[in-house]
C-alpha cells in the first residue's frame, strides 16, 4: 500500500461493535452481517449532534458549580455546600489529597472536556491539519476521564443515606446534583457523537 | 502466507486501512498512523475474561447485599448499602439522580457482567448461545456507563467527610466493591471481540 487509504475511499465499513470489516452498504439501514451493529461510514450527523451537547452541558456547568450539591441541617444550624465549598472543607480538614482529587474530577475535568471538545470539532469544521495524532489521542484522553465527574454526585446520595439522624443532622441533595449529573451524561453523549475518524478526513482529502 | 493474502483491517479511531501482521502470541498491533491498539492477543482470552467476570459477579452479589458503610452516633446505628442509597436519593425528589446512580453503578455493571457470561461460558465450551448477536451488541451499548470505579472513589471520599462527624464502620461490602472493580477492569482488559466471535461462528 503506497497512500493511506481509509475505508471510505474503498467503500469498506469497520463494525464499531465486533471490528468486522465488510463492504459499506448503500443508505442508512445497513447492519454489520457478523453481529449487526449498525454501519455507518462516520457516525451521522457527528459535527451537529456534538456542538448541541456541548452547548447544552456548558450551560448546565453554570447551574452545576454556584447551586448548592447538599444541604446540611443540624444543631449548629443549617449550611449549604457547592462543589468547591466541599473541595474547601476536605482541604481545611486536612485531607488535601482528597481535595485535590475531588477538585480534579468535578472542575477540572467536566471544564476541560468541554474546552477540549470544543478544539476537536472546530478543527474539523476548519479542516485543520496540524497534529492529527495529538488530536486524536485528546479525543481518546476526553473518551476516558469523562465518567470520573460522577464523583461528588456518588459522595452527595452516600452522605445523604448515612446522615439523617433526625435530631442531629440531616443531609439533602441539592438541585446542583442533578445539574451535575447531567453535565456528566451530556459531555459522555458529546464524546461518543464526535467521530475522531473526521479528524483524518480533512488530511486526506488535501492529500488527493 | 503471503503479504497480499493478509487480511485487511482498519484503524477505528483514523480509519487507515491497513495488512493485518501475524500476532504472536500475547503481542499488540498498534494503527501505523494514530497508534490506536487495533488487535491484542492474549493466550486463552475468552477463557480468562469468562474467569474474572464470574469472580466479579460473585463479589457484585456481596457487594450489594452487605452494607457499604455503617455510622455510629451517640447510641444510634445507621448503615446503607448501594440500592438503599440511591432509594434516599428517590425519596428526597431527586428521581433523575437516583436514577442515573442506579444506572451506573448497578444495573449497567450487572447487564455487562450478565452479557459476558452468556456470550463466553457457552462460547469457551464451543456452543453458540441464541441471539447472541443483540445481546453482544446491547453489551457494547451498556458498557460505556459502567463507573463502579468511580463510585468506590465515592465510597472514600465520603468515608473521610463523614469521620469529622461520627464513628464510621466499613462493611463487607466495601471491600467487595472494590474487588469487583479490579476483577471488571481485568475482565474487560483480556475480553477480545475478535476472538469471541471466532469461537461463535466456529461453533455454528
Amino acid at each position: 500500500m503506497k497512500d493511506p487509504a481509509s475505508t471510505a475511499r474503498w467503500h469498506l465499513a469497520t463494525c464499531h461493535g465486533c471490528g468486522l470489516l465488510s463492504r459499506a452498504g448503500t443508505g442508512h439501514a445497513a447492519r454489520c452481517p457478523r453481529c449487526g451493529t449498525p454501519l455507518h461510514a462516520r457516525k451521522p450527523e457527528s459535527i451537529a449532534r456534538t456542538w448541541a451537547l456541548i452547548v447544552a452541558a456548558a450551560i448546565l456547568y453554570v447551574p452545576a458549580n454556584l447551586l448548592p450539591i447538599m444541604e446540611t441541617s443540624s444543631l449548629f444550624g443549617a449550611q449549604n455546600d457547592t462543589i468547591m465549598s466541599g473541595v474547601v472543607y476536605l482541604w481545611v480538614s486536612g485531607s488535601w489529597h482528597l481535595a485535590l482529587v475531588v477538585f480534579i474530577a468535578s472542575i477540572v475535568v467536566p471544564m476541560a472536556k468541554l474546552i477540549a471538545l470544543v478544539i476537536l470539532v472546530l478543527s474539523v469544521q476548519l479542516r485543520a491539519r496540524w497534529q492529527p495524532v495529538q488530536r486524536t489521542r485528546l479525543y481518546r484522553l476526553v473518551e476516558l476521564v469523562g465518567r470520573w465527574s460522577m464523583l461528588d454526585v456518588y459522595v452527595v446520595t452516600l452522605l445523604v443515606a448515612l446522615v439523617q439522624l433526625e435530631a442531629l443532622a440531616t443531609i439533602r441533595p441539592g438541585p446542583g446534583a442533578l445539574a451535575f449529573g447531567a453535565v456528566v451524561v451530556l459531555t459522555m453523549f458529546a464524546a461518543m457523537s464526535f467521530d475522531p475518524r473526521l479528524i483524518w478526513d480533512s488530511m486526506e482529502k488535501n492529500d488527493a | 502466507m503471503s503479504l497480499a493474502e493478509q487480511p485487511l483491517v482498519a484503524c477505528h479511531d483514523c480509519d487507515l486501512l491497513q495488512r493485518e501482521p501475524l500476532l504472536p502470541q500475547g503481542g499488540v498491533v498498534r494503527c501505523r498512523r494514530c497508534g490506536a491498539t487495533l488487535l491484542r492477543s492474549h493466550p486463552r482470552s475468552s477463557e480468562r475474561a469468562l474467569a474474572f467476570t464470574l469472580g466479579a459477579l460473585f463479589l457484585f452479589i456481596l457487594a450489594n447485599v452487605f452494607p457499604i458503610v455503617g455510622l455510629k452516633l451517640s447510641g444510634d446505628y445507621i448503615q446503607t448499602n448501594l440500592l438503599g442509597a440511591a432509594q434516599a436519593m428517590y425519596d428526597n425528589d431527586m428521581r433523575l439522580v437516583a436514577g442515573l446512580v442506579l444506572i451506573t453503578t448497578f444495573a449497567a455493571p450487572l447487564a455487562q457482567m450478565l452479557a459476558m457470561t452468556y456470550l463466553l461460558l457457552p462460547a469457551c465450551l464451543g456452543r453458540r448461545p441464541p441471539q447472541a448477536r443483540r445481546v453482544f451488541r446491547g453489551m457494547t451499548l451498556v458498557q460505556p456507563w459502567g463507573m463502579l470505579e468511580v463510585f468506590v472513589l465515592g465510597i472514600l471520599v465520603s468515608l473521610v467527610k463523614l469521620a469529622h462527624l461520627a464513628a464510621v464502620v466499613p462493611g463487607v461490602a466495601l471491600w467487595s466493591f472494590g474487588g469487583v472493580m479490579l476483577l471488571m477492569a481485568a475482565a474487560t482488559a483480556s475480553f477480545d471481540a475478535r476472538d469471541l466471535w471466532a469461537r461463535l461462528e466456529a461453533a455454528r
